[in-house]
């Protein structure tokens, strides 16, 4: 026969054990789910931070094209009677397409011609001038509701003398 | 009454630009001028006359480089009415006309003229102008036109207005527009626009009351009508892109112009009383600078549809399009004389823009100035004389060459670039 105090004592020892074991169970589970938290915590605020990282490394791409919009200048040059991109005139652009297609901004594109000629044509040829500009934005990518043509022909020239020199720094399409 | 009006608005709003801008320097006369003696006019009024009468007359007729005037100082007398006539004592100093008359002072301002002779010895034309005191100058060089008629038998163009686009440069920052009218010799200007947008292709209308331009005040190019009586001001067209070379029909209906806002530049038509545009030409190339021939039945323009700019005619009637000029390559912005003959242009040869005449009936070009960049001819309305721009150094400058090459001057500013000169049609005093 067990005696009473001992049948006491294995009832307590088993409901210690119980409650003990339901104990270690709550602490597993909170555990888990401790662990689970941390991990999406960290995932969240390790995907954050890349895409931080990758706005920041945008943010600076587009600065750095825009730098290098800014540094090839806003002045494109012509050859005399001509419309066509020059090859530097090309790359100019295409810097500033790079620097457009990442940002929002309008632009004007002012042409201008140099003072031979008639002044009428020369309206007519500066507007051709800027035209080739847009044509060329547009072509590449950039909406051409974003870009605005006005033509000044040999009005407001930069350099007011006669011969080549001069001229030359006259037949230009301003981007503003 | 016209020019009255006109004259007030000067005075109100731009009294300190009363001051002549333009210099006159005769360049090149005939060889054989015809030596004329203008005679200190009489004065009958109060004071001092306002204008020296026979000043302005002598300066109008050296311009013409026709007529060599006799100084002052050589004659032995100075008649103003026929009794005082001496015709030895013009016959000594060599003058083949005498010019004498008198400015009477009423309500009005009045000059009696008459013109002798000395070789004949008779009074060979007389006559009389009435006007405002405040176009003594102008009635004078209507007594010019008169005398000018009467030994050369080609009406004169002195009592005309000139219009023309003044620039001040400014290398730190924007330029200075203004666009100005003034009497045929350059005095008297008066602004009519001024600012630091562009102002281009100032034109007359056909009755001389009103003129059209260019304006980029609002940062974009618009057609502009301006009354030179009232002073009001309308635009005429807004359109993207370019609005320019506005030119009045003969009739004044209707005005031509250049538009772009269907892609590339195009010569249109605007029914000044309708509104209704009406386009001309359809055609990849440029095709502007339209101007009127006389009878309004066909329009010149210029267009780079041959691959370089030529002179082309519209036939309003059949629709077609005719290339006529062929000699060099650039040849651009026609003016037609009043005869429908002569067209002035610019003409491209070496490398360098000179003025030149085509006339249509021999399709014969030829080239009248020297100068390396001379461009925006204007036609005196009696065919005789062409105004146009070109360069002195950096500025430029008004120049003027008889159609038949025998005279030329300038027309320096005091100050600045001038361009664009507009010679105005007649208009009945």
């Amino acid at each position: 026969m067990i005696k009473p105090t001992l049948y006491a004592k294995w009832i307590s020892l088993v409901f210690a054990a119980f409650v003990l074991a339901a104990c270690s169970s709550n602490d597993t589970k909170e555990a888990e789910a401790e662990v689970a938290a941390t991990a999406a915590e960290e995932q969240a605020a390790q995907e954050a931070a890349a895409q931080e990282a990758e706005q920041q490394a945008q943010v600076k791409a587009q600065q750095g094209r825009e730098a290098a919009a800014a540094n090839v200048g806003t002045v494109f040059y012509f050859e005399f009677d001509s419309s066509s991109l020059t090859e530097d005139a090309r790359a100019q652009v295409d810097a500033h397409i790079q620097a457009l297609l990442g940002n929002n901004d309008s632009v004007r594109l002012e042409g201008h011609t140099d003072e031979r000629g008639t002044r009428e044509y020369n309206l007519a040829l500066g507007e051709r001038r800027a035209n080739a500009v847009r044509d060329y934005m547009v072509a590449n990518g950039l909406p051409s509701y974003r870009v605005e043509t006005i033509s000044y022909g040999e009005e407001n020239p930069v350099a007011y003398g006669s011969g080549e020199t001069n001229w030359q720094q006259n037949r230009r399409v301003e981007l503003k | 009454m016209l020019i009255r009006r006109v004259s007030i608005l000067a005075l109100l709003f731009f009294a300190s630009n009363l001051h002549a801008e333009l210099q006159i320097e005769i360049n090149q006369g005939l060889d054989n001028p015809t030596p004329i003696a203008v005679v200190p006019f009489g004065w009958q009024g109060l004071g001092a006359a306002p204008e020296d009468v026979a000043q302005i007359i002598d300066s109008d007729l050296v311009r013409s480089g026709q007529f060599a005037p006799v100084s002052r100082r050589d004659m032995l007398s100075y008649p103003t009415r026929e009794a005082e006539m001496y015709f030895r004592d013009w016959r000594a100093i060599s003058a083949e006309y005498v010019l004498i008359g008198q400015v009477t002072l009423g309500t009005q301002i009045r000059i009696d003229f008459q013109l002798f002779d000395t070789t004949r010895q008779m009074a060979i034309d007389s006559g009389t102008v009435t006007g405002p005191v405040t176009e003594l100058r102008m009635l004078s060089h209507r007594v010019s036109d008169a005398v000018y008629e009467r030994l050369t038998g080609i009406s004169g163009a002195f009592a005309t207005r000139l219009l023309y686009v003044s620039v001040m440069r400014n290398p730190n920052a924007k330029d200075f527009y203004r666009l100005t009218l003034a009497d045929s010799d350059g005095q008297r200007p008066i602004v009519l626009l001024e600012g630091r947008d562009p102002i281009l292709s100032p034109t007359w209308s056909p009755d001389g009351q009103e003129v059209a331009y260019v304006s980029f005040e609002t940062s974009r190019p618009a057609i502009y009508r301006q009354n030179l009586r009232t002073g009001a001001r309308e635009q005429l067209t807004n359109f993207q892109g370019l609005n320019n070379s506005p030119a009045w029909s003969p009739d004044g209906n209707t005005m031509a112009l250049v538009l772009s806002k269907d892609g590339n530049p195009d010569i249109y038509l605007l029914n000044l009383t309708t509104r209704a545009l009406t386009r001309l030409t359809r055609h990849f190339a440029i095709d502007t600078e339209p101007t009127w021939m006389p009878d309004g039945k066909s329009l010149l323009f210029t267009s780079d549809r041959g691959g370089r700019p030529q002179i082309y005619r519209y036939d309003l009637r059949t629709k077609k399009i005719k290339r006529i000029t062929f000699e060099g390559a650039f040849n651009a912005r026609a003016r037609v004389a009043q005869d429908g003959r002569n067209v002035a242009l610019v003409h491209q040869r070496d490398g360098r823009y000179h003025i030149a005449v085509l006339d249509l009936v021999t399709d014969r070009l030829t080239v009248l100035t020297e100068t390396s960049l001379d461009e925006s001819p204007s036609i005196a309305p009696n065919g005789s004389v062409v105004l146009y721009a070109t360069k002195r150094g950096q500025d430029s400058i008004l120049a003027a060459v008889a159609v038949d090459g025998g005279v030329r001057f300038s027309l320096p500013a005091r100050e600045g670039s001038v361009q664009e000169p507009a010679w105005s049609p007649y208009v009945t005093p």
